[in-house]
């Protein structure tokens, strides 16, 4: 395999090998905080900066972690990353910590960084690592914001909080879609982008 | 260099690893915790000057604001619930959510009325709202109870009558949002003001309660009592529905409003007012 250029590491998981898309990982936190775009934001920031940070610390001592502990490695520098980024939204954005709750410390079990860590890190440089964990994150962010974009929009009427759809309950004339804001619309419009995707890059599709 | 899966190294990584990560975690707690603590003290205080409506725009406040507005107009009192006395010599640092969890400082749930938890603290903070002569203006209360993920606390201001609703917020829940998170919403905690908890006036006995949540608009007779329920998410409102009969009932913070009322009847009846 010829060694992939910075821009292919990248760019390509965003729309070519999309972690949510094409590998459909990380499902279940992109199904838990997609009701608002200011938590999906939040969240796909410190899934972003966890994978980078993890694939880059792992990539640095991948000559010296033993085999046999490579696992529980990775998930020690992950989960210290994790509750780092959690400590930081705790002193410094309360509001949003408060919405994300539990869902931050879920970053640990997020399959991306775990992926990138095991399937990327371990066989690439730091800074390779870095930017691949950057992609990925970029990848996540993409579809979370998409998500979250159209949930919000259409399940509450508004964006980022301000009032988009004036919504019947605030004296308005939009009838917000309840079904928005439970996490199945978000399987749909997770399915919908992955069709999307697909149908522009057929490479992707996978055998019957 | 040792071969890197030998045991020794095997060790030797795992220790290092250990002690940097506990290393960079325990310096990150340690360092941020005070202003992880005052953020949780800041939010409360908001709560309560939004549930008092001593703001227009509580959510604009910047910390001090909130930090000044609450230490010029608000008077914090811990209550004991089953006696209905205040606590001298309060701790200020007590924290009834501790207290709840803690044996030795919570009671069974007792009573018609339930919260969907099995215990409560014996002690709780309560605030007061006086106007310049130091006569009552209104008392906040801390409530909480389960909804259908989380427990929701909040607070709720009775008027100087102390019967009828002066505000209510929650500031912290789990429930869905945009349908049981809509407790959230100022709309609908705005329905609330003016309701009456008691339906006799000066008779605060479990017999008496009418305040809580319908479903669909409430009739001409619960009106003065009772609000429109949340439509999609009808555990949320049963959960709002009882967990303010429990508060206000005689286990919860029914014993102290009667003392504070028979106290307040006395001041006003005493010439130096």
């Amino acid at each position: 395999m010829a060694a992939p250029t910075a821009k292919e590491v990248l760019l390509k998981p965003i729309f070519d090998n999309n972690p949510i898309g094409l590998q459909i990982l990380g499902i279940c936190s992109a199904l838990a905080v997609t009701t608002q775009l200011q938590t999906a934001v939040v969240m796909s920031v410190a899934v972003t900066l966890v994978t980078a940070f993890s694939s880059a610390s792992v990539s640095l001592i991948r000559h010296r972690i033993p085999g046999s502990i490579r696992i529980i490695v990775q998930m020690v520098i992950i989960a210290s990353l994790v509750i780092l980024v959690d400590q930081v939204l705790k002193a410094f954005l309360f509001e949003t910590s408060k919405q994300l709750s539990v869902f931050v410390g879920l970053i640990i079990t997020n399959c991306i960084v775990m992926g990138r860590a095991e399937g990327f890190a371990m066989k690439n440089d730091p800074a390779m690592s870095f930017i691949d964990g950057i992609g990925n994150g970029l990848g996540y962010s993409f579809i979370l914001i998409t998500v979250a974009f159209f949930r919000e929009l259409f399940g509450s009427g508004k964006l980022f909080g301000v009032v988009v759809l004036n919504p019947i309950t605030s004296g308005g004339w939009y009838q917000p879609n309840g079904l928005m804001l439970l996490s199945p619309s978000a399987f749909f419009l997770i399915g919908i982008i992955i069709w999307i995707l697909r149908t522009a890059k057929p490479s992707q599709v996978e055998e019957a | 260099m040792l071969p890197k899966d030998s045991i020794t190294n095997t060790f030797i990584v795992s220790l290092a690893l250990c002690i940097v990560c506990s290393l960079l975690v325990s310096s990150a707690a340690v360092s941020l915790k005070g202003r992880q603590d005052e953020n949780k003290v800041v939010d409360r205080q908001r709560n309560i000057i939004a549930a008092a409506g001593l703001s227009d725009a509580p959510k604009d406040l910047s910390i001090s604001e909130v930090k000044e507005i609450f230490e010029k107009q608000v008077e914090q009192r811990l209550v004991d619930l089953d006696t209905g006395e205040y606590v001298e010599e309060a701790d200020s640092k007590f924290d009834p959510r501790k207290a709840a969890k803690d044996p030795s400082l919570n009671e069974e749930i007792e009573g018609a009325y339930s919260i969907g938890l099995k215990n409560r603290e014996k002690q709780t903070w309560v605030y007061l709202i006086k106007d310049g002569s130091g006569n009552l203006e209104k008392v906040v209360l801390p409530i909480y109870g389960k909804g259908l993920w989380s427990t929701m606390y909040g607070f709720i201001a009775l008027n100087g009558d102390l019967r009828t609703v002066g505000g209510i917020t929650f500031y912290e829940h789990g429930e869905t949002p945009g349908l049981g998170g809509e407790i959230e919403n100022p709309q609908w905690q705005g329905k609330w003001a003016g309701k009456q908890i008691w339906e006799i006036a000066q008779q605060r006995d479990d017999k008496n309660l009418r305040v809580g949540v319908t479903k669909g608009a409430p009739t001409e007779s619960d009106a003065d009592y009772k609000v429109d329920g949340l439509s999609g998410a009808t555990i949320t409102s049963r959960g709002v529905d009882s967990l303010l009969k429990y508060w206000f009932s005689s286990n919860g913070f029914g014993n102290y409003l009667n003392k504070l009322a028979s106290q307040q009847g006395a001041n006003n009846g005493s010439p130096n007012g």
